[in-house]
Formats: structure tokens, C-alpha cells, sequence
């Protein structure tokens, strides 16, 4: 391969990659910003996505969705939903009656909530790996010697597109505007007549719908799922949502895909092997931390924790 | 004397063991503007603070045009048309201009009428008008007051409760702010006008009251308060 084409390779892989991060980191961010929490639960809801997706996926294999991208498409919106409700009940169990609690409190309670869910589901799945059997194919087109698989494309884009629309709903709809105004201000938010308590829950469940979108599709492009599959993807994640500035949407967005291109190009580092991916790409992040301690769109003030 | 808008019969507050209002009664009628006087530490934010809801009383009551809305939901005291510009304004800094106004008519489903409302404000306020796209933490001190007012008159209140409008702000500002809450008076908005500058409070108001340590200890009309002695001595100057 030439230089050139390992990097096209690269930018793929690590777009697709990075899209995954950005779209788990969303739902850290968009959390964080609006009740100062650390969800850990957040990557198990991830895992439980792709595990609901998968459920759906077997269901909908015999009938006339069929599990090509029709019955993707249709169990990735319904476990959206599915897992987004689930987000708004551990918000309405477990985080609400702690509004007023310290932080640490309710830090605590997010670990819980995270062992529960990962625990629950080894406990189903018998600890074992299970197959996300698609009906897809492995066709693709070729640049080069470049290959890029269609379903790798059309994910990527999926993927994309959806971060667009939160985007969308953030910036143009009063939901969402509302929910920016919360992460700014609460209590005045209530002198506006804002019913803060519904816009919360609707905070979790866009963030949890989409760390659900992101299992469903990573089902989908490693082909397996398994109960810890959240564990790594969450630290990622997380990073990059710190990385963007945490709290701040398009920085969780940004964050995500840098992270999924740095680790991707980490693979193609002369003299060290593949394995020193991590290692390079959170040598960079420190590096960035180091000279933005508030994350790359970060504010300048540096309450955050 | 006309209907009365908003009363506060004993009203009690506490945060923790400490009560920060020992049973407070107040009325506002309708078309007044009534200022509540104290220095700082007295209470004034706690007695708004209440009556929005934002924090709970322990005892007495709240009414709104006869209705009992004691420690009502926040929200709805804002649909039932009591809304509170809080101390320090408390402008959404990274929401341009037009993004704070449109949070004020959050209760509000018809886009047309939140347009003619935001019309309305930029008329009384065409400042805000030049700046709609900046960001609200970018505007000065008596720029984020009038944004703070206008974000409040999007919700096409009937009693506006203002919590030290002049703080922080030039005397030439606060005049300013003065004449414009009497123009929003005299096109029928009730108003709550918490102040430590007695004076300009009251020239501004009909009536008034004093707060000190969590109790009513004077109350009457402006003028005769602007000429009290012991106002004079604890609000008036020196
Ligand atoms: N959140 C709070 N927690 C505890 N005490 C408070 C709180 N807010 C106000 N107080 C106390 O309540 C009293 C009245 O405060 P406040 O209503 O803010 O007075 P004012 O607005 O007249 O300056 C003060 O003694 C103040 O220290
Ligand atoms: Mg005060």
C-alpha cells in the first residue's frame, strides 16, 4: 500500500470509529451539562442497546423486515426507544431523589446503576460473546487497494447523521434550547416557567437513545456483543467528551471523531506495534489537556471537576 | 381601591433551622407598584424566592387573585402569569439575545404570538433589537437588566416581581430601567419591586414596605415613607 492509500484507509476506519465515540460521548455530555454527572451507567446502557437491537434483529429475521438494513434500521429506532425510556426510569429511580445530594453521592449511585445493568445482562447472556447475525453482505467499493466495506459506509454516514440531528434539535427547538439554558442556569429556568424535571428526562432519554444506536451499530460492525463491551468504549468515550469540553455538545462530537482518527492512525506508527494505539492517542489528549485544560471548545472558567 | 392581585398572608420561610421569614403579610392591588425595602440580609429575594416557588414556605400562604398557590409547582405560577426577574439578573450568558427572549416564552406553544411578543420587547428595548445575535454574557450590565425584563414580558405577565433591578448599574442606567418599568406599569403589568435604593424605589412606587430581619416593620404610601425619619436615616442617605 502507498502512503496515501493507508491513509484514506486510516480516515475510514477512524471516522467510523471516532462516530461510535462521539455518539456514547453525547450522552456524557449532555448529562454532565445538565446535572453535573459522571453517568457511568451511560456505556452499559450502550451494551444493553446492542443486546436489545440484537433481540429485535433474531425477532424480525423470519418476517418481511428480514434482517438486512430494513430490520437494522427498524430495531435500531425501537431499541432507541426501548433503551431511552430505560434512561429515563435509572434517572427518575436513581439520580432524581439526589438532585440535592453531593455530588459524590450520586456518583456512587451511577456505579450501581452500571453494575445492575452489565451484571444483569451477564447473568441472561451466561457471561458468553453472542453473534450479531446480519443478513449483510461484504460488498464494498475499492480505492486502490483501499477497500471500504458498504456497511461500514452507511453506518459511518447513519452514524453522522444522527449527531446532525441532535444538533439540530440542540441549537433550533425550544426543547432543546431549554436544555442548554438548564446546563447554564436551573433555578432560573424554573422562574421561566421551564418544567425542568421533564426536560431532564428528556436529556437522558436523547443521550441514552443514542448510546443505544451506537450498540446497535457496533453489533453490527464487529459482529458480536458481550456484557462488558461497554467498559472500553465508556472510557473512550468519556475522554472524548472530555476532550470537546465536557458539557458542551459539538465539543463531545469533535472529541469523538478526533479520538476515533488518532487511534486509528496510532495502528500505523513506524517501530511500535498496533498495541500502542491507546498509549499514543492519550499521550496526544494529555497533551491537549495540558494546553486546553477545558477541553478544545471548553470555556475558560475552570469549575468543572 | 381596586382588586388585589397578589397577598401574602404570614408568610414563613426557612433555610435549615433559620427562618428567613417570620411570617410575613403583604398585598399588591391591581395596577400598583409596590416596592419591598430592606437592606441586605433582610429577606426581599427570599420573600420573591416564595412566592415563585423557587423555594418553600413553611408556613402562611401565597394567593394569586384569591387563589391559594402556595409552593405551587414553579411552573405553573408562571403560566398563571407571576413571573420573577431574579437579583443579578441571571441572564443565559451563552444564549444569544434572542435565544434568552424565546426561553421566556417557554410555556408558550403558539410560534406566531412568541413572534409578536419578541416584536414587543425590541420595541420597548430596541437595543436588544441590535444585539439579538450576541451572546448574552456579552451585553453590559444595564443591557442584561433590560434583557432580563424583556425575557420576563415574554411570558404576558399580569404582576412582575423585580429583584434590585439598579444593582451594579451607573445612576444614569438605573433611571433608565426606573422610567421603563413605569412605562410597563402603566400598560397594566402589576409589579413587586424589591430595592435597597429606597430612593429611587420609592419615587417609582405608590406603596411600600420594609423589611428587617425576616419581618414587616413599616409600611404606607412612597411619599409618606420617602419623608420618614427612620427611612431616612436607615435607607435615605446620610
Ligand atoms: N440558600 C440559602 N441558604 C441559607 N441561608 C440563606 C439562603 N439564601 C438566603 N439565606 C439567608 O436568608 C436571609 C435572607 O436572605 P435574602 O432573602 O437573600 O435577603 P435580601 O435579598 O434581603 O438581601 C439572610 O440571612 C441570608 O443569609
Ligand atoms: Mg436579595
Amino acid at each position: 500500500m502507498s502512503f496515501q492509500e493507508i491513509f484514506i484507509q486510516q480516515v475510514v476506519n477512524g471516522l467510523l470509529l471516532g462516530s461510535f465515540y462521539g455518539l456514547v460521548a453525547l450522552g456524557y455530555s449532555m448529562v454532565y451539562g445538565i446535572v453535573k454527572l459522571l453517568n457511568f451507567a451511560h456505556a452499559d446502557v450502550y451494551m444493553v442497546g446492542g443486546f436489545c437491537s440484537l433481540t429485535l434483529l433474531t425477532l424480525f429475521k423470519d418476517t418481511f423486515l428480514g434482517n438486512s438494513w430494513t430490520g437494522i434500521v427498524v430495531s435500531m429506532l425501537i431499541t432507541m426507544v426501548i433503551v431511552g425510556l430505560l434512561g429515563v426510569v435509572i434517572e427518575r429511580i436513581a439520580y432524581k431523589p439526589l438532585r440535592e445530594a453531593p455530588r459524590l453521592s450520586l456518583l456512587i449511585t451511577a456505579l450501581g446503576v452500571s453494575m445492575i445493568l452489565y451484571n444483569s445482562v451477564m447473568v441472561v447472556t451466561g457471561g458468553e460473546y453472542r453473534a450479531y447475525k446480519t443478513g449483510l453482505g461484504f460488498q464494498g467499493i475499492s480505492i486502490g487497494s483501499v477497500f471500504v466495506t458498504h456497511t461500514q459506509i452507511i453506518l459511518t454516514v447513519a452514524a453522522v447523521a444522527l449527531m446532525l440531528v441532535l444538533h439540530l434539535f440542540i441549537t433550533k427547538t425550544m426543547y432543546g434550547k431549554a436544555m442548554r439554558a438548564i446546563s447554564m442556569d436551573l433555578d432560573c429556568c424554573r422562574l421561566m416557567g421551564v418544567n425542568c424535571n421533564k426536560i431532564i428526562a428528556l436529556t437522558f432519554f436523547v443521550g441514552t437513545a443514542l448510546a443505544a444506536s451506537a450498540g446497535t451499530m457496533a453489533g453490527v460492525y464487529y459482529g458480536s456483543l458481550h456484557f462488558f463491551m461497554g467498559f472500553v468504549i465508556g472510557i473512550k468515550a468519556f475522554t472524548a467528551a472530555v476532550i470537546g469540553g465536557i458539557g458542551i455538545i459539538p465539543g463531545a462530537m469533535l472529541g469523538g471523531l478526533l479520538l476515533g482518527l488518532l487511534e486509528s492512525f496510532g495502528t500505523q506508527i513506524p517501530f511500535i506495534g498496533s498495541e500502542w494505539k491507546d498509549v499514543f492517542s492519550f499521550s496526544i489528549l494529555i497533551i491537549i489537556l495540558i494546553f486546553k485544560p477545558t477541553g478544545l471548545l471548553g470555556k475558560k472558567e475552570s469549575e468543572r471537576m | 381601591m381596586s382588586e388585589i392581585v397578589l397577598s401574602l398572608k404570614n408568610l414563613e420561610t426557612k433555610y435549615g433551622q433559620i427562618y428567613a421569614l417570620k411570617g410575613i403579610s403583604l398585598d399588591v392591588y391591581k395596577g400598583e407598584i409596590v416596592t419591598l425595602l430592606g437592606s441586605n440580609g433582610a429577606g426581599k429575594s427570599t420573600t420573591l424566592k416564595t412566592i415563585s416557588s423557587l423555594v418553600p414556605a413553611c408556613g402562611g400562604t401565597v394567593e394569586f387573585y384569591g387563589k391559594n398557590i402556595t409552593n405551587a409547582p414553579p411552573h405553573e405560577i408562571v403560566e398563571m402569569g407571576v413571573i420573577h426577574v431574579p437579583e443579578g439578573r441571571r441572564i443565559f450568558k451563552e444564549l444569544n439575545v434572542l435565544e434568552n427572549l424565546e426561553m421566556g416564552s417557554f410555556t408558550l406553544k403558539d410560534d406566531v404570538e412568541r413572534r409578536k411578543r419578541i416584536e414587543r420587547v425590541f420595541e420597548l428595548f430596541p437595543v436588544l433589537a441590535e444585539r439579538s445575535k450576541q451572546a448574552g454574557g456579552l451585553l453590559s450590565g444595564g443591557e442584561q437588566q433590560m434583557l432580563a425584563i424583556g425575557r420576563a414580558l415574554m411570558t404576558d405577565p399580569k404582576v412582575l416581581l423585580l429583584d434590585e433591578p439598579s444593582m451594579g448599574l451607573a445612576p444614569i442606567i438605573v433611571q433608565g430601567i426606573m422610567d421603563i418599568i413605569k412605562t410597563i406599569n402603566d400598560g397594566g403589568t402589576t409589579i413587586l419591586l424589591v430595592e435597597q435604593n429606597a430612593k429611587v424605589a420609592l419615587k417609582l412606587a405608590d406603596r411600600g414596605y420594609v423589611l428587617e430581619t425576616g419581618e414587616i416593620v413599616m409600611e404606607g404610601n412612597a411619599d409618606v415613607l420617602s419623608k420618614d425619619d427612620s427611612i431616612v436615616k436607615a435607607y435615605l442617605g446620610h
